[in-house]
This record gives C-alpha cells, sequence and structure tokens, in this order.
C-alpha cells in the first residue's frame, strides 16, 4: 500500500512538472517574436551555448567515428562485407549517435552552464532587479538562451557527424585499408536523404528544443540557494538524458 | 480610477486594511499607511516583521491577502502584467545587495534600463549614465565589474541604476545595512539630496534608527503586523511607550521579550516529546 503510494507521487510530481514546463515553453513561444527584435542577444547566446560547446562535440564526434569503424570494421570481416563500412559508419551516426550523443554532451556541456547561471541570477536577486526594472526576465534571460540552444544543437549535430564520419573514414580507410571507392560508393548508393538526413535532424531539432527548454526552466525556478541551484543543475543532466533517450525511442518508433 | 487619483494627489501610496500570512503567521494585521509625496517616508521595524514584504507589496512583487494598496492612485493587486511593468517605469528599488549585474561593468549597469525602454542613441546614452553615476560620486569607476567593488560602492552604484530613468518614487530596502560609518554617511545624504533635488518620493525600509532618524521626514514603527507609532522623528522620541522606547534604544528585553516564545524550559529539557 505504501509502496503504491509513493508510485502515484512520483507520477503525480512528474506530471505536475510536465505540465509547469509546458506552461513555461508556452510562455517563451509567445515572447519569441519580440526577442527576434534583438538579434544581438541570440547571437550572443549562440556563441556562447552552441560556440563554447563546439570543442567537445567535435573531439567525441571523432572518437565515436573512430570507434564505429574499428568496431564496423571486425565484425563486417567476419562476413566479408568491410565495403559496407561506410553505410554502416554513416546511417549509426545520422539515425542515431549524431542526434542522441550531441544531445548528451550538449545537456553536460551548455544545459548544466544556463541552469547554473540563470539560478544564480535569481539567487543573487538580479531576476527580481530585472523584474523591477519593468524588464521582463523571460524575455530578456530566458527567450535568447532557449533560441540559442534550439539553433545551435541541429548545427553540432551536423558537426559532429561530419567529424564522425571523417573519423570512420580515417579509421576503416586509412588504417583498415578497406577500399577507398567502396567506401564512399557504399554511402552514396544506401543512404537516404528524406529517411536517414531528414530524420536524423528532426531528431536534433526535438532534442535540442528538450535539452534547452529542461535546462532554462531548472534554473528559472532553482531555489534561491547555493544547494538549490546545485540541484537544479543536477536535474537538468539527468532529466535532460532520459528525456533525450525517452524522445529518441518514440521518434525512432514512430520514424521507421 | 480618475477619481481616485484625483483624490489621492498627495499620498504616492495609500495601504488599508492590509492583512497578509505566510503559512501560519499572520505579517500583517489589517494595516494602514500613507506615505505622502514629496517626503522620505521611513518604515521601521524589528528583523522579521515584514517590512521588505511590505515594500515588495508597494511594487507589485508580492499580492495582499486581503485590504488595498494604492499606488498613484492605482490599485497593484488589479494591474495586469503590461500596467504593472507600465507602473513600475516610474519607481526605482535598491535592493538590500544591490542586485547588480555581476556580468555587466558599472557602465553598463547603469545603462540597462535606458538601453532597455528606451531608444536613446549610444552617445546619449553614454551622457546619461555618466551624469547618474556623478550623482552618486563613482563617474571614475564607470569601468568596475560588481565583484571589484566594496558594498557600499555597490548599493551606490545600485543607486545610479535605480534614478536612471528619472522615477518618481524610489524604494530603499534595508539601504545602511552592513556599511561602514563612511559609507553610510555617503547613503545617508544621496538619500536626501536625491529626494529634493529631483523631487522624488522615497520610501525607506531599515531597522538603523539613527541613519533613518537624520534622514527621513517621518516614520513608522511596526510591529506584530500592526503600526505601533507614526510621527516625525522628533515625535518618535518623544513617544513613552515601552514598545518604541525598547526599539530606538535597543533594549534587549521588553515587550518584545529576549526569548523566543517556548515551552517552559525544565519542560523541555526533561520532556521526550517536546524536543
Amino acid at each position: 500500500m505504501r509502496l503504491l503510494r509513493e508510485a502515484y507521487y512520483i507520477v503525480l510530481e512528474f506530471l505536475e512538472m510536465l505540465g509547469a514546463c509546458v506552461l513555461f515553453l508556452m510562455r517563451l513561444i509567445r515572447l519569441i517574436p519580440q526577442s527576434l527584435l534583438r538579434p544581438r542577444l541570440i547571437f550572443q547566446q549562440i556563441f556562447s551555448v552552441g560556440g563554447m560547446s563546439l570543442v567537445l562535440i567535435m573531439v567525441s564526434g571523432l572518437f565515436i567515428g573512430m570507434v564505429l569503424g574499428l568496431q564496423g570494421y571486425n565484425t563486417l570481416n567476419k562476413f566479408a562485407a568491410t565495403s559496407a563500412l561506410g553505410t554502416l559508419v554513416v546511417l549509426s551516426l545520422l539515425r542515431e549517435l549524431g542526434p542522441v550523443v550531441t544531445a548528451l554532451l550538449f545537456a553536460g556541456r551548455a544545459g548544466t552552464a544556463l541552469t547554473s547561471e540563470i539560478g544564480l541570477m535569481r539567487a543573487t536577486e538580479q531576476i527580481a532587479g530585472m523584474e523591477m526594472m519593468a524588464v521582463d526576465p523571460v524575455r530578456r534571460i530566458v527567450v535568447p538562451r532557449f533560441l540559442a540552444g534550439v539553433i545551435s544543437m541541429p548545427l553540432l549535430v551536423g558537426i559532429f557527424n561530419a567529424i564522425g564520419i571523417l573519423g570512420g573514414f580515417l579509421v576503416g580507410v586509412g588504417l583498415m585499408k578497406v577500399d577507398i571507392g567502396a567506401f564512399w560508393s557504399q554511402i552514396h548508393s544506401t543512404v537516404d536523404l528524406h529517411e536517414d538526413f531528414m530524420s536524423g535532424v528532426l531528431k536534433s531539432f526535438v532534442f535540442g528544443i528538450a535539452t534547452t527548454l529542461i535546462a532554462v526552466f531548472e534554473g528559472y525556478y532553482a531555489q534561491p540557494t547555493a544547494e538549490g541551484v546545485s540541484r537544479a543543475t543536477t536535474r537538468t543532466v539527468v532529466n535532460s538524458a532520459l528525456a533525450v533517450l525517452a524522445l529518441d525511442y518514440l521518434l525512432t518508433a514512430f520514424m521507421f | 480610477m480618475a477619481a481616485s487619483s484625483q483624490k489621492n494627489t498627495d499620498n504616492v501610496v495609500e495601504i488599508t486594511g492590509l492583512k497578509y500570512r505566510r503559512g501560519e503567521k499572520l505579517i500583517f494585521d489589517r494595516l494602514n499607511i500613507t506615505i505622502p509625496r514629496g517626503k522620505i517616508t521611513a518604515i521601521m521595524g524589528p528583523s522579521g516583521t515584514g517590512k521588505t514584504t511590505l515594500l515588495r507589496m508597494m511594487t507589485g512583487q508580492v499580492l495582499p491577502d486581503r485590504g488595498r494598496v494604492i499606488v498613484e492612485g492605482r490599485n497593484i493587486a488589479r494591474l495586469d502584467g503590461d500596467e504593472l511593468y507600465e507602473l513600475r517605469k516610474s519607481m526605482g528599488f535598491l535592493f538590500q545587495n544591490g542586485a547588480l549585474f555581476t556580468d555587466y561593468n558599472v557602465f553598463e549597469n547603469v545603462a540597462f534600463p535606458l538601453r532597455e525602454h528606451t531608444k536613446l542613441q549610444e552617445r546619449l546614452i553614454h551622457h546619461v549614465v555618466l551624469m547618474k553615476l556623478q550623482a552618486v560620486g563613482l563617474r571614475g569607476a564607470w569601468s568596475m565589474m560588481p565583484g571589484e567593488m566594496s558594498g557600499g560602492m555597490a548599493r551606490r552604484v545600485a543607486l545610479a541604476r535605480a534614478i536612471a530613468m528619472d522615477p518618481k518614487i524610489i524604494f530603499y530596502d534595508e539601504p545602511f545595512t552592513g556599511l561602514d560609518p563612511i559609507s553610510m554617511g555617503v547613503i545617508v545624504r544621496l538619500i536626501r539630496v536625491l529626494n529634493d533635488s529631483l523631487g522624488l518620493t522615497s520610501v525607506i525600509v531599515s531597522h538603523d534608527v539613527a541613519e533613518v532618524s537624520s534622514v527621513s521626514d517621518q516614520s513608522y514603527l511596526i510591529s506584530n503586523g500592526k503600526v505601533v507609532a507614526r510621527g516625525t522623528p522628533e515625535e518618535l522620541e518623544r513617544n513613552k511607550s515601552a514598545w518604541v522606547r525598547q526599539f530606538l534604544e535597543g533594549l534587549a528585553d521588553g515587550p518584545v521579550p529576549f526569548h523566543y516564545p517556548s515551552l517552559d524550559y525544565a519542560t523541555q529539557l526533561l520532556g521526550e516529546e517536546s524536543t
């Protein structure tokens, strides 16, 4: 009975948070047109949210591509199908690894930064100060950061994928001596623009909305204390990771 | 609305029958306060009496459970978001910790409201900001970051920012707390000078009796959710009420007891259930 009750409260809490998150998203969407009038704020945030994540994304992309190349080669070699290595690397990256891994890294790198920045602004009364100066903090602080995250994510995924493919190519063709012509021509003939490429873009877009929304939501509603901000930052990583993985399953089931 | 604003032209803020409860605790119990135009009004009381909450009610950051808070003839509780923001453009608010934007330098902090609300050219913003900084004596510190400044300086920058939009009313939340005597003297002087030279109405919430008495035109003393005394500093000084005497003279025991309400000492030490 107690277990049931606790489960009930957990579900209730989750639904409450989900509802609050959706309402917050509505508020953000309503304020987007006003925010677009000041693109400079958005560009600054794209730099700090997306630009500063670039090195992490590129290095991770390179290593994931290289590992894919190695693992793929070893497995395919058993069936004498190493010419399909390019297809394996590209499809894995475009359809799954690119969007998912980038979103997880993004939540860890940029999401936490967003949450703690906004949370600290609340803790030091900067948000209250802004409200007292008749400036809507959601419009001034949150919306530019949200837009920057949503714009950055697909671009980061694109870069992650490109570098990942390069990594797979370096290991496959450079190290394992897979035929270069076979590598590229297989990719060319099997990867479909609409089904493979666009589905990855759609995923990255959805993950961008989810992770950035969670980050700014947690920051904006963080308890204005040191512990409150640290908890909010932790929740950003945990909730973003869960959201990305759950959404990934749903989107994959829906699209393929 | 027009009629009430006509009627209230002499008072910037009128609070009547204010009731507010936080959890179990009754913070305000039918509180009445008026803030006359052009004067410096102080609201004093011990910590925890809800002075800051009162200030936040006058600016619409907190809404009362009951009663009316009328500012410039408008009932704060009835205003929607845009109307409230419009009203706040005529208000300045000095937070206890300054609430400066830590990632902007002094100049950008003071320029912030101007950039947000006006379409002034950069050259004009430059002039206005330097003028406001000159008024608080910190023109030379325009390029400093908030983290590099002392508490007193940060508060003066916050004051420059609060008057950047030429408000009609300015609210000070504990402006003297944690300042050295020189900074305190500077703030006291600034409050007086700005009030008189800019034609402001000032509201100070504080428990620093000496500083407040030296600058205010009238004071309210609140305790247990009610006004216990009001008048000019001289009138308060002559007030014989035990509570007023305890507060003004800083006595440890009196109508406000030294001990927080509790069970009998012996009962609590011996009993298990009460700990």
